[in-house]
């Protein structure tokens, strides 16, 4: 039998028809959640897709550079102190690990390659997307719902090349340099750790950190980095951009909500995407 | 009449289930000021950002000199929008940049000038919208008026052919109401550009309007000018009209023109024919070039200043009397021929003379406004009327016999 718009409902008993509705209601929701990202995620890439194109464009240079100076010069205090502890706390940990089999000797190997191959870009992406993804998500947010994107539009100002190129610009320019900063901290902070509160010797430290590293860990690491910068940047510039399409709330709170979205998509995605380049660059 | 400048054809929009505009038909002229008026919330914003092409109709067309919109290519469309400027209702100031910055923006952002002639384009408007002190200064540190101002200012830096204001006067007392409107209709006169204007400021709109819509039940029910609006019978009079526009001009304090004639028609209508009323009617000039210079709000405060001492002298001896125009007053003194109104108006002018200028100086004083280096010149002309007349043409007798009365002068050491 074809079932067609115009078919009686099946099956044609009323209160199986409400039995057979109210148990496939739970797919009904998980297919429109379902449907409904897929949107998200296809209406984000024609907005990188969109940005990318216009990142070219005349006058964009002082706008990267005052964007890096937000997103990256104004992140570096944040991304130097977490690089810090995590370097110290990893170090402390392997070096407890190390001391059980008698191999101390290879804590600047295990502190370097975590850092540099894993923990330095996701932490400093994470660290990021906390500082400044929020921060561009409740700007723009907050510009979306104060007409001012409104405004650009009536001046024949391109609101996309203007608010978001930029952010992406800057974003890929500043997340190597972080994640760079960050394994350099980090190095430090096991030295620091390992080091001088335990003990290791400090020669081996240094000269397992320069021997163990080689130029692959470093580029893996950037890489992950630049994929990281994409996905932060045009995740929180998305969620502010259009905060005014949200059916959960409307002004100051979409933008609340918007902000707390970018910054919880954003960990997540780095998480996932993290594996996913990971596996890919293995 | 000329082909319409921007004309709308049956234009529908719907948001979700609900229809705001509804087969909306209107045309706009080239070098007026159209303003339309509605209820809040009938969908006048909305109106107006479908000229500005941010919303697009559901239905119906939208026509540029007698082109749709869909038809124009790509340049044709960017040219259209090139030339046109939209001052938004809650300003849509960068809170982030200076006032400087914002009304550089469009100039820097959509031009290939050069750093110094922007430096100059800016500044010269920020001369003439007194903003001068404020020039350093970020939005939230200004008030709502000084807001509105650089709003205006950014809107006609890049010397638009039209321009669109939103509700420009929204929450602001009358006299700097006023003082906007009478910016608008200068600049609209300077410079030429079409000028359309949202907004619920009755009567005010009437005196700087050329045509008026009148939007209700999501549709244009009227067009046209003005005094036809006097004339129009329609339910949208009763229902918008008469509950925005009130028993008082807010910023004169005198009567509305439809309590004045309300006034005169009870008065004088069914008087006999023997009988006789005189009209006089005074006029406030001020040099455009030195409201340009010195102030709009100082130019309305002494507006509200005439309007209150006006009211005073002749209420006291039974005349009536309402602001015709923006800086226009008619008195109607009822039960009066040409002899005695010459008396009472040669004693207005000599009591004027004497205490109404200080007054007024006084008034704009204790509104804060310092009347520096302005000069008014007040002329008034009267002429006798009988109830068979018609009033317009008594006004415009009473014009054109009009000669200077007195001149406000305040020099700066004052």
């Amino acid at each position: 039998m074809v079932l067609d718009s115009n078919s009686p409902p099946l099956p044609k008993r009323e209160d199986e028809w409400r039995l057979f509705t109210f148990l496939s209601r739970p797919f009904a929701v998980l297919g429109r959640g379902a449907i409904n990202r897929v949107d998200n995620l296809g209406a984000a890439t024609i907005f990188l897709i969109l940005a990318l194109l216009k990142i070219a464009s005349p006058k964009q240079l002082s706008k990267i550079v005052q964007q890096i100076y937000y997103i990256g010069a104004r992140s570096m205090m944040i991304v130097m102190l977490v690089g810090l502890f995590t370097g110290m706390v990893i170090s402390l940990q392997f070096y407890y690990a190390l001391n059980k089999v008698g191999a101390q000797g290879a804590l600047g190997t295990l502190v370097a390659l975590t850092l540099v191959r894993e923990l330095g870009p996701v932490l400093a992406a994470i660290m990021i997307a906390a500082r400044a993804g929020s921060a561009i998500s409740s700007e723009i947010g907050i510009q979306r719902i104060s007409e001012q994107i409104d405004a650009l539009c009536t001046m024949r100002i391109d609101p996309i090349g203007y608010l978001i190129s930029p952010r992406i610009a800057a974003a890929v320019i500043s997340f190597p340099l972080l994640t760079a900063l960050f394994d350099l901290i980090g190095i430090i902070g096991g030295y620091i750790s390992g080091v001088l509160l335990l003990g290791a010797n400090a020669g081996t430290y240094f000269y397992r950190v320069q021997t163990s590293l080689n130029m692959k860990d470093v580029s893996d690491g950037f890489i992950k980095s630049i994929v990281f910068a994409f996905i932060v940047s045009t995740v929180c510039c998305f969620q502010g951009y259009f905060v005014h399409m949200r059916t959960d709330s409307h002004g100051a709170k979409a933008v609340g909500l918007a902000t707390t979205s970018a910054v919880v998509i954003s960990c997540v995605l780095i998480l996932v995407s993290d594996y996913i380049v990971t596996s890919l660059l293995m | 009449m000329d082909t319409p400048l921007i004309e709308f054809k049956d234009v529908t929009k719907r948001f979700g289930n609900k229809t705001v505009l509804e087969g909306v038909n209107l045309k706009i002229y080239e070098g007026q000021v159209t303003t339309i008026i509605g209820l809040s919330g009938g969908g006048k914003s909305v109106l107006l950002k479908h000229i500005v092409g941010l919303l697009e109709p559901d239905e119906g067309a939208i026509l540029f000199r007698d082109k749709p919109f869909v038809e124009m290519k790509k340049h044709e469309m960017n040219t259209f929008f090139a030339q046109m400027s939209y001052m938004f209702q809650d300003n849509a100031l960068f809170d982030s940049m200076t006032v400087y910055e914002n009304i550089a923006l469009p100039l820097r952002e959509t031009t290939r000038k050069g750093k110094a002639e922007i430096d100059r384009m800016v500044k010269a408007r920020i001369a003439q919208t007194e903003l001068g002190d404020a020039a350093g200064k970020f939005p939230s540190e200004l008030s709502g008026g000084m807001q509105k101002r650089v709003a205006l200012a950014r809107a006609l830096v890049i010397d638009p052919r039209i321009v669109l204001f939103d509700e420009p006067t929204s929450g602001q007392d009358p006299v700097r109401k006023n003082a906007i409107l009478s910016m608008i209709a200068q600049y609209q006169r300077k410079f030429g550009f079409t000028a359309v204007l949202v907004s619920h400021e009755i009567p005010d709109v009437y005196f700087i309007s050329n045509r008026i819509l009148a939007l209700y039940h999501k549709k244009i029910v009227f067009q046209g000018t003005p005094d036809e609006l006097d004339r129009f019978d329609h339910p949208f009079k009763d229902e918008v009209i008469i509950s925005l526009e009130g028993l008082r001009d807010e910023l004169s304090g005198l009567h509305t023109r439809r309590l004045f004639n309300v006034m005169y028609h009870a008065q004088l209508k069914h008087k006999s024919v023997g009988d006789t009323y005189t009209v006089t009617v005074f006029t406030l000039y001020v040099q455009e070039a030195i409201l340009e210079g010195l102030g709009y709000e100082e130019a309305q405060g002494v507006i509200h200043a005439m309007g209150v001492y006006i009211d005073k002298h002749f209420g006291a001896i039974g005349g009536f009397s309402t602001r015709h125009k923006i800086n226009e007053f008619v008195t109607v003194l009822p039960y009066s021929n040409l002899f005695e109104a010459e008396e009472m108006v040669a004693s207005f002018i000599k009591d004027f003379q004497e205490r109404g200028i200080r007054d007024i100086r006084l008034g704009g004083r204790r509104q804060g406004f310092v009347l520096e280096g302005i000069e008014i010149s007040i002329h008034a002309g009267f002429a006798q009327g009988q109830p068979i007349a018609e009033l317009d043409a008594v006004i415009e007798s009473a014009k054109s016999q009009q000669k200077e009365i007195g001149r406000i002068l305040c020099s700066a050491k004052e």
